[in-house]
């Protein structure tokens, strides 16, 4: 606040000054609309679709390189087999007898897993079952109990959705749980504060705030599912007579017709895509994208 | 502005009788505060005002009900607290209080949409009606994640004040924010209260903010929290900080908090 400026000996004066403000028109608008080219740059779809079209020449030279289709077919040959059985039908009737039966079975895990999540956080009892639960069969490979579900249920679908059950119920009711104990401590009051309780309070404010980690679940269970079914088909899709999408690929390679195999791994890896970066990056962008919890 | 602020004789609305809370850590029971006696009547701005561990924010929370007394009484227009409730709205001193999920509008309409208490219309024009009132018009449809903290905090006032609570329990709510900040939204909580006349508790561990913020100031003495006196600061605002009343209440509530060295700061407060 000294009004002299301070100088210390040996060191130059250090002078005040104002000038005038430089002039700024040459840069342009302050706030400047990105080009066409710029936004396409940072378009996720765009990005996304770089990186197939990257790996899709990658796969087809090396296959020509190879040149040997019952190794390595390539992608032309591979998308022709593609097309064929979507349009005789045989594939898409394979894919919706795998999505129906995975429906089923990620839904009652859903259930399963609200259930016990609900039971866990009412009492500090319930946190112990639960977490003693998880670590005992979250690391218990699906495919691992099939013979058991062969044994209890048969050969049919109630087998495969025991283990999808399996394998959507631990990851989610874990995600879960992890959640709604992270939900800060003013949140809770600040709910608690208008008078909430019980259901009302899970659904309005509990949920909600978890949901990123809810959703990180969701997630995790959905990939869980699709890779138990796929595989428990593999093993046992023989004898059901409407084989899902594991069958198919079963089929394909008895008949040492790579190119098929190929085509069904196309179809299961296309689903997985389609799941993931539609539906939920969908539900992302609609909530915790929009709501500042996740970037 | 200050004669405005006269406080008008009425009888307790909140009356806190023998109260002692205790809380448990893993290892501890820690007993926040000891036998405290205070009453906060209408269109008050009460501060409660002491150093860290005095137990002033568990003494908010015992009022919010998030925390029954371990003796004594804590009564609300001659009813005993027994649980949270929309007659006494709190805001904290995070900024986490509102929900990421909800805009602005949303934030605000959320307490009146669950209480029930007004019908949807009129709940909609009260929350828009605060809203502007808060200066926040704008931003009405923003998600809280891109309001800065100030805005956060007005956001949180607005809610509680839509509601039309009995009384308006703060806990240290500009603490978080830079002291520009904190200067508008003291000045703003005091021309609003100009305006509604509502009954605040205010929880501060600074001197100057209780001063300025105050009609009575609740002093409490650490380890566990007691009272140590109540004094009259009404009248004292921004303005009068340079003034000598303010350093002599300065002085005396840091005589109190501290024992007999006063600081430095106090001093040149009187000299200015």
């Amino acid at each position: 606040m000294n009004a002299e400026p301070s100088q210390k000996p040996g060191q130059a004066p250090r002078p005040e000054f104002e000038v005038d403000l430089i002039e700024a028109t040459a840069i342009g608008d302050v706030e400047r609309p990105l080009t066409i080219t710029e936004r396409l740059v940072n378009n996720e779809a765009v990005q996304r679709l770089t990186i197939l079209v990257t790996i899709v020449v990658i796969w087809e030279l090396y296959a020509r390189w190879l040149n040997n289709g019952l190794l390595f077919p390539s992608f032309g040959e591979t998308i022709r087999t593609f097309s064929k059985d979507i349009a005789n039908g045989v594939l898409i009737d394979r894919t919706i007898t795998s999505l129906r039966t995975l429906a089923i079975g990620y839904a009652l895990g859903l259930v399963l897993a609200a259930v016990l999540t609900t039971v866990a956080v009412a009492s500090t009892a319930g946190t112990r079952v639960l977490s003693t639960l998880t670590a005992m069969f979250n690391p218990l490979p699906a495919i691992a109990l099939l013979p058991l579900a062969l044994i209890w249920f048969g050969l049919g679908t109630p087998s495969l959705v025991f283990v999808i059950i399996h394998s959507v119920l631990w990851a989610v009711a874990l995600n879960t749980l992890i959640g709604f104990r992270g939900v800060p401590e003013t949140l809770r009051m600040s709910g608690r504060n208008v008078g909430l309780k019980g259901a009302r309070y899970v659904g309005l404010i509990l949920i909600p705030a978890a949901f990123p980690s809810i959703l990180a679940g969701l997630k995790i269970g959905w990939a869980f599912a699709w890779r138990t079914l796929v595989a428990a088909e593999l093993v046992f899709g023989v004898s059901s007579r409407s084989g899902g999408i594991g069958w198919y690929i079963f089929e394909a390679r008895n008949d040492l017709d790579t190119a098929t195999v190929f085509s069904g791994l196309l179809a299961v890896i296309f689903i997985g895509l389609v799941v993931e970066s539609v539906i939920f990056r969908a539900i992302e962008a609609r909530t915790v994208n929009l709501w500042g919890m996740q970037r | 502005m200050a004669d405005a602020r006269h406080r008008p004789m009425t009888s307790a609305l909140l009356e806190v009788k023998g109260v002692t809370l205790q809380y448990k850590t893993p290892r501890h029971l820690v007993t926040a505060t000891y036998q405290i006696d205070f009453s906060v009547h209408q269109s008050d701005r009460y501060v409660i005002l002491g150093p860290s561990g005095c137990g002033k924010t568990t003494v908010l929370k015992g009022v919010g009900g998030f925390m029954p007394p371990v003796e004594g009484s804590i009564r609300i227009n001659g009813r005993a607290i027994e649980s949270p409730g929309p007659d006494r709205m709190m805001v904290f001193q995070e900024f986490e209080q509102l929900m990421p999920w909800k805009t602005v509008y949303q934030n605000v309409l959320f307490p009146m949409k669950v209480t029930k208490r007004f019908g949807a219309k009129e709940a909609s024009e009260r929350a828009n009606a605060v809203i502007e009132k808060v200066g926040l018009t704008k931003f009405r449809d923003i998600y809280p994640h891109m309001l800065s903290g100030g805005m956060k905090m007005r956001v949180a006032i607005a809610r509680a004040m839509a509601l039309e609570p009995d009384i308006l329990l703060m806990d240290e709510p500009f603490a978080a924010l830079d002291a520009l900040t904190r200067r508008t939204m003291q000045q703003e909580l005091l021309s609003l209260w100009d305006q509604l006349r509502f009954t605040v508790l205010f929880v501060t561990h600074s001197i100057e903010e209780a001063i300025i913020i105050g009609s009575r100031i609740l002093v409490l003495s650490p380890h566990p929290g007691r009272v140590r006196a109540e004094l009259d600061a009404e009248g004292l605002d921004h303005n009068s900080v340079g003034r000598p009343e303010f350093g002599i209440l300065t002085k005396r509530i840091h005589t109190l908090l501290f024992g007999e060295k006063h600081p430095l700061r106090a001093q040149q407060e009187i000299r200015a």
